[in-house]
């Protein structure tokens, strides 16, 4: 981009966000804040047990009416999920628990009532008759367990999934000088939008329709899903998704509540509204992230990769969410784990289990937080046993920037990028000398310092192959993007895409401005409603400002062209002679602006041809990028950590951040998106965690045990760019929703690691919780010259 | 996540609320509602009146006299913080507000509903039980005084009875030169310590008291290791393993760090030169 276009507002222009305004005053409109006739409100009644045999469910004697079971609910299909991959084990997941409850939380019954309260009041009074089973809680465990109870007696394991690849790995392990094995442990997670789930639903008779609100990222997806499972035409059921407080990838899939409050407004033909509370996130709904990782890494002596052999185990909960399945997770894994290493043997086995949790959901970054957790500490590892810098060992192994486009041993394909150079602006960034020197002269009592970096990938913009490969229900095409001119010069953009923080009231409008000219404040941007938008699978995946992006500079360019023959016409010239600038078309012989066009096509079509009227200034343009396997977005991050071993706390000291996403629309919104995601990756490091005890009890029902990352846990962040715009996209344009949720638990455990590396000691397993920093302190000090024997204490507790 | 039904009553005066809470078994006192407001959404209380303290004129009195203090129930962490109300403590009562959870739970909390409530981990028991105060409870016969540490009989049980309410709280009133120090180990800002100490030395008084939080059981008095800063000696880190040892022998090596940790640097600050 030049320097003048970042001025303005077009592409680069660092515009504020045109949709802070209604929220900075209170004035936003989610699914809680609306107001209706008649409302009532739904609770659900959920299931107490992770595992069990539904024996009866009783109705309080007087409100048959308003409670409701899964007999009730009949004409609604179940969910099945499924993948066309050979060893896919699909599961039927009813609206309401049928025949067995399998996880703690699982819908068992719908109570309705005037208000919330009264709804709770009415779950209360339901009793419940079920034989509990014993619990799958842990998916190692189970992956190996041939013996049930399984979740679904109908496979005989319990397993949902799994996969192999090997480009040959037997060769390198034979011969390889350096072996490194690892595990690690991330712990499941819970998404916490600032907006829990939410739904509300209505039949309007104006229309024949079945009208769902419901706070989700992809309007069309569940307009077509609430329409099979209730065996409608889609032409009579309208998805609105009105403000959106956060998604995060718990909101891009069909939920169970989503069925049942469509069936109620259907059978009724009255308002109904489920507003998600807090417990009800956390315990049931939102879980993500649960992997188990054992890897092997074979190196040189110089610590240069010469394969990895990856065991990947994902604790999948109970079922397979729509569309996604519970099995993108362990996918992508094995597809992705290699990084921006490059490396020819390659050994990836993954195992998808089911267990007596809520349904794995794919969170922002979705298997990439844990892979690049995999791989970094594995480099940092083989950099150790070779005795080298961990950063140096690092470079050594990137893909050349030359070398791309590039296929990695798992198959994904890399567009374009400068692997090195992100590290390599990292690195000027922290003085990794200076910690080296601070580490050689420390005194006794002075804090354990230590550096960390993270490379990581990001693929963004997916394209229909991948999807097709996988077997999804849902394979994204061409992106489509509608812009209609208004008799006054203002535009309308409508994209089936949906915004629910990324700023793409504004991040598209400049898109729009950029190739029309039109003033960004004149421009509005349509999304969330199935009823004003063209068809797409929606927001998920980092594609939004990449594939709409597109399509509306697309529609906009066909826009253009038709107004440039109006504008012509108008100055008494040739189509060619014109051209559009800052919302003016100029001619040889003079210049008519944009707005004025529209004026005289809409109301005073006498003065054009009468074929000009016949070319429409509402035009849908489609997009899909030059190539369709994804656009890859990368960076670094860089941390410097000091750890107290008088109190067994961790500060960061430093935190850097490097990331290339081709050319930013927006700036403002990038570093937005980049702070967040690494406030949620500093989260998933150090804090976030969902334990569940032995019987499948979720341990965390509120936020006081929950703990989530807050303004005073957010180190300052420094944050640099690269920008190398992509060659498939419109601009140049990459995605960036997700990079900064990857690598933080990376770049903080190999800061830690490398503080605690003289008496080599590691820590793998998220969260870096108080008590597991202590014990990786204490195994310091016992290694320490002159270290006296832990004085063992009276009553130890696990971790 | 609603509560259950239960009827609301704001009294006008201490003798009414006690009227009213005699009135009724299954009635339940509240001021800010900090504490007892998520338990009402999370059905773990079900009173079935709720009486209204908030407002009351007789919680708000504080008074910092030469010997003695006193500090009403009903007065929020925010005032504490804010130095709206006189204060006696040196100025440690305002430094430990400041800490206590965020800024909107201190607009509404009391210092009452605080030891009320009787969580081991609330900042309020540690500073009190420093400042060695008692509490002040009120009852249909008149008033009556305890000293903290008995008022605290387990987690979430005070020595409360049906028809009582605290007043307020008195303690000896520090020295201007008193000096003190408070440290609290969290894992995030606004959760409740994982461990905590507090200290205080107030040299021209001869008061020395040292004090330790901790999530699971009632903050615990080290008298020994107080002498030994009293007589200004400066505690090495074997005296605070020996003197934790005694006072919390049960705890594991993890406990014992984080305590020691927490001690260490609330006695730091306490004897800065």
């Amino acid at each position: 981009m030049n320097a003048e276009a970042k001025t303005g507002q077009g592409i680069g222009a660092r515009v504020l966000r045109k949709e802070d305004a209604r929220h900075l005053h209170g004035r936003g409109r989610f699914i809680a804040d609306m107001k209706m006739a008649g409302l009532k409100e739904v609770a659900f009644l959920r299931s107490p047990v992770a595992h069990g045999l539904i024996r009866a469910v009783g109705k309080p004697a007087g409100a048959e009416g308003e409670v409701f079971t899964r007999a009730d609910l009949a004409r609604v299909k179940p969910i099945r999920s499924t993948i066309q991959l050979p060893t896919f084990n699909g599961s039927d997941q009813h609206p309401l628990a049928c025949g067995k409850v399998r996880f703690v939380g699982e819908p068992v019954a719908m109570c309705v009532a005037s208000g919330r309260a009264e709804a709770e009041d009415l779950a209360e009074q339901v009793t419940l008759d079920i034989d509990p089973l014993p619990a799958v809680v842990d998916a190692r465990a189970a992956r190996d367990d041939g013996a049930g109870p399984f979740l679904h007696d109908e496979w005989g394991s319990h397993l949902v999934l799994t996969t192999a690849l090997d480009t040959g790995i037997d060769e390198v392990a034979r011969t390889a000088p350096v072996k490194v094995t690892r595990s690690y442990h991330m712990a499941r997670q819970v998404m916490n939008p600032l907006e829990g789930k939410a739904v509300l639903a209505y039949w309007d008779d104006l229309k024949g329709q079945l009208v769902v609100y419901t706070s989700t990222q992809v309007p069309h997806m569940i307009r077509t899903a609430i329409a099979e499972h209730l065996g409608l035409d889609q032409r009579e059921v309208r998805v609105v998704a009105p403000d959106v407080g956060g998604g995060f990838g718990y909101k891009c899939v069909l939920q169970a509540e989503e069925l049942c409050l469509a069936w109620l407004a259907l059978t009724f033909r009255a308002p109904f509204r489920w507003t998600e509370d807090r417990r009800e996130h956390l315990t049931s709904g939102a879980n993500c992230r649960e992997h188990v990782y054992e890897v092997t890494a074979y190196a040189d002596t110089q610590g240069r990769l010469l394969g990895i052999d990856a065991d990947i185990t994902v604790d999948a909960g109970a079922y397979s969410v729509w569309p996604f399945t519970a099995c993108l997770e362990g996918t992508m894994a094995a597809r992705q784990l290699p990084g921006p290493y490059a490396f020819r043997a390659y050994r990836a086995r993954t195992w998808t289990v089911a267990t007596n949790k809520p349904s794995i959901v794919p969170y922002r970054g979705v298997a990439r937080t844990g892979i690049c957790f995999a791989m970094e500490l594995t480099l940092d590892a083989v950099a150790r046993a070779v005795g080298r810098e961990p950063w140096q060992v690092r470079r050594e192994n990137l893909i050349a920037a030359e070398a791309m486009p590039f296929t990695s041993p798992g198959g994904a394909v890399y567009d374009i990028g400068n692997y090195a150079g992100s590290l390599d602006m990292a690195l000027g960034e922290i003085d990794v000398g200076a910690v080296r020197r601070r580490q050689a002269a420390r005194q006794a009592g002075e804090p354990l310092v230590g550096v960390g970096f993270a490379n990581f990938i990001e693929m963004t913009a997916h394209g229909t192959r991948a999807f097709a490969l996988a077997g999804l229900p849902f394979v994204p095409g061409a992106e489509p993007a509608a812009v209609r001119l208004t008799p006054d010069g203002g535009l309308e953009v409508r994209v089936g895409v949906q915004s629910h923080g990324q700023g793409m009231e504004t991040s598209l409008a400049q898109i729009a401005h950029e190739v029309l000219g039109i003033d960004v404040a004149r421009i509005a941007v349509v999304h969330g409603d199935t009823e004003l938008t063209p068809f797409s699978t929606g927001t998920y995946a980092s594609r939004s400002i990449t594939m709409a992006g597109g399509a509306v500079a697309e529609a906009c360019d066909q826009l253009a062209r038709r107004l440039a023959k109006a504008a012509a016409h108008l100055l008494q010239c040739a189509p060619e002679q014109v051209e559009l600038s800052a919302g003016l078309f100029r001619g040889p012989s003079g210049d008519i602006a944009v707005s004025e066009v529209a004026r005289i096509w809409y109301l005073k079509p006498e003065l054009l041809t009468p074929q000009m009227s016949l070319e429409s200034l509402e035009v849908t343009g489609m997009f899909r990028p030059k190539t369709d396997t994804g656009q890859y977005s990368y960076g670094t991050h860089g941390v410097v950590v000091a750890i107290d071993p008088a109190t067994a706390t961790l500060a960061i000291e430093d935190y850097v951040i490097v990331e290339d996403c081709g050319t930013r629309v927006n700036p403002l919104i990038v570093e937005g998106q980049t702070y967040g995601g690494a406030a949620q990756g500093i989260g998933t490091a150090l804090l976030e965690e969902m334990p569940f005890d032995g019987a499948g009890q979720p341990l965390a029902s509120t936020l006081a045990d929950y703990l989530m990352p807050g303004a005073a846990e957010m180190p300052p962040i420094r944050l640099r760019h690269l920008e190398i715009p992509s060659p498939n996209t419109r601009f140049g344009i990459k995605g960036v929703g997700e990079g900064g949720a990857i690598p933080p638990p990376a770049a903080i455990f190999n800061a830690v690691n490398d503080a605690l590396a003289s008496a080599g000691v590691e820590v793998s397993a998220t969260p870096l919780t108080p008590r597991r920093l202590f014990a990786a302190i204490a195994a310091w000090e016992a290694a320490q010259p002159g270290a006296t024997p832990p004085v063992p204490a009276p009553r130890e507790r696990a971790p | 996540m609603k509560p259950a039904r239960f009827d609301y009553v704001r009294p006008r005066s201490v003798e009414d609320a006690l009227a009213r809470l005699a009135s009724e078994p299954g009635a339940k006192l509240i001021a800010g509602g900090q504490s007892l407001g998520p338990m009402l959404n999370l059905r773990l209380a079900r009173p079935s009146l709720l009486v209204d303290i908030g407002g009351l004129p007789e919680l708000f009195q504080a008074d910092a006299g030469a010997d003695e203090s006193f500090v009403g129930a009903g007065i929020t962490h925010a005032m504490i913080e804010d130095r709206m109300v006189a204060d006696g403590s040196a100025g440690f009562m305002p430094h430990v507000a400041r800490t206590i959870a965020y800024r909107a739970v201190r607009n509404r909390g009391t210092i009452g509903g605080s030891i009320a409530h009787a969580d081991p981990a609330a900042d309020w028991l540690l500073a009190l039980t420093a400042l060695g105060a008692d509490v002040i409870v009120a009852r249909s016969t008149g008033e009556r005084r305890i000293a903290l540490p008995q008022f605290v009989i387990a987690a979430f049980t005070p020595a409360l009875g049906e028809s009582e309410m605290v007043l307020g709280f008195t303690f000896p009133s520090l020295s201007a030169g008193a000096r003190f120090g408070h440290a609290k180990l969290a894992r995030k800002l606004g959760k409740f310590a994982d461990a905590a100490a507090a200290v205080i030395v107030d040299r021209p008084r001869g008061v020395c008291r040292i004090a330790l939080g901790r999530p699971e059981g009632q903050p615990v008095l080290l008298p020994g290791l107080a002498d030994q800063v009293a007589a200004d000696g400066q505690p090495s880190p074997q005296d605070i393993a020996a003197a934790l040892a005694s006072a919390l022998p049960e705890l594991d090596a993890f406990e014992r760090r984080i305590l020691s940790g927490a001690l260490g640097r609330a006695l730091a600050q306490a004897l800065m030169p």
